[in-house]
């Protein structure tokens, strides 16, 4: 490619208050060119991205180096001069679509907004090609869809609109930030390949940020891997998944490729279940949920729950816990009925089976030391105190591989690798038999999540725990379940040992499910589309 | 971490505040004269005896703005803390009982909003007599309904929050989940509350005093300044300016600052950076 650079960033540097949060990363972009930015959170890829259009976030200066387009510096023309860029040069797509539109507004008026602000159409014209675009990203009937407000469709849809709100305006250069990151493995799949489709039919650049190399590398021409605000290596995409330079990028190429099983295998007589549910049923309000959901869970065992949102695996969890009592159907603990509510429940009940939640900042409070957060379950049902109860949280902390001092310190001061980690702690600290996990790795960044998968399959085989596993991730089951539950809309579609529910011949849904886990094989993207459509 | 940067209006404030404070606590010990006693001519005028002149019945009112600062911000800070104390664990508590508590509690306080403060005070201080236990008392009571919608807000919102279920499933009982898990996460916006309510209580315990209902004379109080000199605006005097321009002062010194804690509460968003 010998045409000039589009967009080219030059020694970017970004700085928050006392640190610093990007430090001398160059870019270039050519016009057609796909740029994928992967690296964990708060390896300044977000910052980059909003760098790209001269904007900064609120506490963020940038302080040094060049963003130019074409020939012009963004950091020279002032703040009218860089809103005449946004928008029709260069626009942006964000993660979560349903927090970015105004609830109040018509999908259309909003997609519509740029190319008014900027006069660039008349507001027929602009309402034309929203619905057009609209049309063109695959949504159904998209005449109706744009008069609807965001609350009234689906996330997949919605980010599909964010999509058409940044191309309206024909911008040369497009900037996604995580935009699939949000969605469910088989909406993520369909966007994917409408976003590669529409970059190419625009004809547009784009920089594509993501924490899943497995995802930029389905759409990416060149990828740049970023730790700590700063450039760990760029090179081709077919050289990065292939001939990593850097051992930070082998260990990400390497991640998703360790498919083979880290769990022990159960013994062939495994006993009577410890938990026993059976034909549980659940509903909020008028709502059915999960519609006659039946399982054992043997001592020693991981037995996962899997399916896309809405599926009712959440719920699940809910009911076992007694925090939402079933509609109908029982759950027995060795063997004994147990209570459906959880004020019924006996303190020996509550302690037996701990939960862990997906969002660490959601289920530690802010406000309390680690040491009384991990602590308390001990205080509270063991009676420990003093220099006992301080040691039994060293000793707890240790056991999830965090260092003593942390005692002292408050959730915000953790990352949120080690926020799960407390959280863990916290569960073991009740001595359960059965731990919960409702999606404990999905929020937590690649290498940190396989720790704290690697951690939890140690923690079974030391303290013979047995894991109830929700997710939507197969490649997680299929590394650490012995059993899996396939759940669609609340009922069961597939169950069994989990090599069998993943042989064939499957149940369609499975399929679907598990051919949408992105891979990084080349061209995996069109070929998974391809046998899509010969399906329909 | 953030720098703490404190605009000058909060700093005039504080300082403001700060004085009248100083009054409060070491009044008896500074003023010129006993504030009760009669020590010269009806309403004179300000002199370099009298700095801010005196009385209806000839008493130094600088001694009486002094003393009153007690009176009259002790009432309204001692109002304030009871009022809160009732009305956050309330609100809380109706946070984490469940639906039921929550509909039944809110529905009585709903009952009480319905009716107007000042009005509300007027009839229970009239049918009970003015004395400062029962004006603390009305005052706080009816001052928590607000309160207790405020803090059942903040709570609804952190009960929510997974932690909170986590504590139930331990077992914990409902006071603990309230003054562990609910009140620490709800308190930088009751603290800001917290400034608000107190200024208009400080309003209330004036407004009473100049109706008559609150502190009773010879007690030095601000409303009750006002209301004692009110005819003398009539002969252009200044006397009845005084108590009032103490009462507006303070008002506007802790507005200053409730507008400062109010805005440190607002998380800086993304607008912010560059409009």
């Amino acid at each position: 490619m010998a045409q000039d650079p589009i967009l080219e960033i030059r020694n970017l540097r970004i700085e928050a208050q006392e640190h610093v949060l990007v430090d001398d990363v160059s870019l270039t972009l050519r016009r057609g060119e796909v740029l994928g930015l992967i690296g964990e959170s708060g390896a300044g890829k977000s910052t980059i991205a909003l760098a790209a259009m001269g904007y900064a976030r609120a506490g963020c200066r940038i302080t040094g180096g060049e963003i130019r387009i074409d020939a012009t510096d963004l950091r020279r023309i002032g703040v009218t001069g860089r809103q005449g860029y946004r928008g029709v040069r260069i626009a942006y797509v964000a993660q979560s679509a349903a927090a970015s539109f105004n609830p109040a507004m018509r999908l259309v008026d909003q997609i519509c907004e740029s190319p008014l602000r900027h006069r660039q159409m008349t507001k027929a014209e602009a309402q034309a090609r929203a619905v057009a675009l609209l049309g063109r990203l695959g949504l159904p009937d998209p005449q109706a869809l744009a008069r609807k407000y965001p609350h009234e469709v689906s996330g997949g849809q919605l980010q599909r609109a964010m999509a058409a709100m940044a191309v309206i305006g024909r911008p040369d250069i497009l900037v996604f930030d995580e935009p699939t990151t949000a969605l469910d493995v088989t909406t993520q799949l369909e966007v994917l390949a409408l976003i590669k489709k529409i970059i190419a039919e625009e004809h547009s650049a784009a920089l594509y940020i993501s924490h899943d190399l497995a995802v930029v590398s389905q759409l990416a021409d060149r990828i740049m891997v970023l730790r700590g605000g700063k450039m760990v290596e760029l090179g081709t995409c077919a050289q990065i998944l292939t001939a990593p330079r850097e051992c930070y990028t082998a260990a990400l190429v390497a991640e998703r490729d360790h498919s083979q099983p880290m769990m022990r295998p159960l013994p062939a007589d495994p006993g009577p279940p410890v938990l026993r549910v059976q034909k549980v049923e659940a509903a909020y309000g008028r709502t059915r949920v999960l519609q006659g959901v039946t399982l054992d869970l043997h001592r020693g065992e991981t037995f996962a729950v899997v399916g896309e949102s809405g599926s009712g695996k959440s719920t699940l969890a809910k009911v076992l816990t007694g925090l939402l009592p079933p509609v109908a159907g029982r759950v027995a603990l060795d063997g004994r009925p147990l209570p459906e509510g959880y004020r019924s429940r006996s303190a020996e009940e509550l302690r037996r089976i701990q939960l862990i939640h997906q969002l660490p900042d959601m289920s530690l409070n802010p406000r309390q030391s680690i040491g009384k957060i991990v602590g308390r379950p001990a205080a509270l049902r063991l009676g420990l105190k003093g220099a006992g109860l301080r040691s039994r949280v060293e000793e707890l902390l240790a056991l999830v591989g965090l260092p003593a001092a942390f005692a002292d310190r408050q959730p915000p001061q953790l990352s949120g690798g080690q926020k799960q980690r407390v959280a863990i702690a916290r569960a073991l600290a009740a001595e359960p038999d059965i731990l919960i996990c409702d999606e404990p790795t999905s929020a937590l960044d690649q290498l940190i999540a396989d720790d704290i998968l690697r951690l939890l399959v140690r923690l079974q085989d030391e303290l013979g725990l047995s894991y109830l596993f929700i997710t939507h991730d197969l490649g997680i089951v299929r590394r650490i379940a012995h059993r899996t539950l396939v759940l669609l809309q609340g009922q069961t579609v597939a169950v069994g040992p989990t090599a069998e529910v993943f042989a064939e011949p499957m149940h369609p849904y499975t399929r679907n499910l598990l051919v949408s886990v992105p891979q990084m094989k080349p061209g995996w993207l069109e070929a998974v589309m391809a046998e899509k459509t010969v399906h329909k | 971490m953030t720098r703490l940067r404190i605009p000058p209006t909060a700093i005039f404030g504080i300082i403001v505040l700060a004085l009248f404070i100083g009054f409060a606590l070491i009044g008896p010990w500074i003023v010129p004269y006993d504030p009760e006693t009669t020590v010269g001519r009806t309403w004179s005028g300000p002199s370099a005896e009298f700095w801010l002149g005196t009385d209806n019945i000839g008493r130094d009112i600088l001694s009486r703005v002094i003393s009153g600062a007690r009176t009259t911000i002790g009432l309204a800070l001692v109002t304030t803390l009871l009022s809160f104390a009732i009305g956050v664990s309330l609100g809380i508590f109706a946070a984490v009982a469940g639906p039921r508590v929550d509909a039944f509690l809110s529905r009585v306080i709903d009952m009480f909003l319905s009716v107007p403060v000042l009005i509300m005070a007027l009839i229970v201080l009239t049918a009970l007599g003015s004395s400062i236990p029962t004006l603390i008392l009305t005052i706080a009571l009816l001052d928590s309904t607000r309160v207790y919608l405020v803090a059942r807000a903040v709570a609804v919102d952190v009960a929510t929050r997974d932690f909170v279920d986590v504590a139930r499933l331990r077992g914990e009982s409902l006071p603990w989940i309230m003054a562990h898990e609910i009140l620490p996460n709800a308190l930088p916006p009751l603290i800001s509350e917290f400034g608000l309510r107190f200024c208009f209580n400080f309003l209330y315990v004036a407004s009473l005093s100049f109706l008559g209902l609150g502190v009773q004379p010879p007690q030095a109080d601000w409303g009750g300044m006002v209301r004692e000199n009110g005819q003398a605006i009539s002969f252009g005097i200044l006397a009845p300016i005084w108590p009032a321009l103490a009462i507006a002062i303070v008002t506007v010194a802790v507005n200053l600052i409730v507008d400062w804690l109010l805005s440190r509460n607002v998380r800086p968003s993304g607008a912010s950076a560059e409009l």
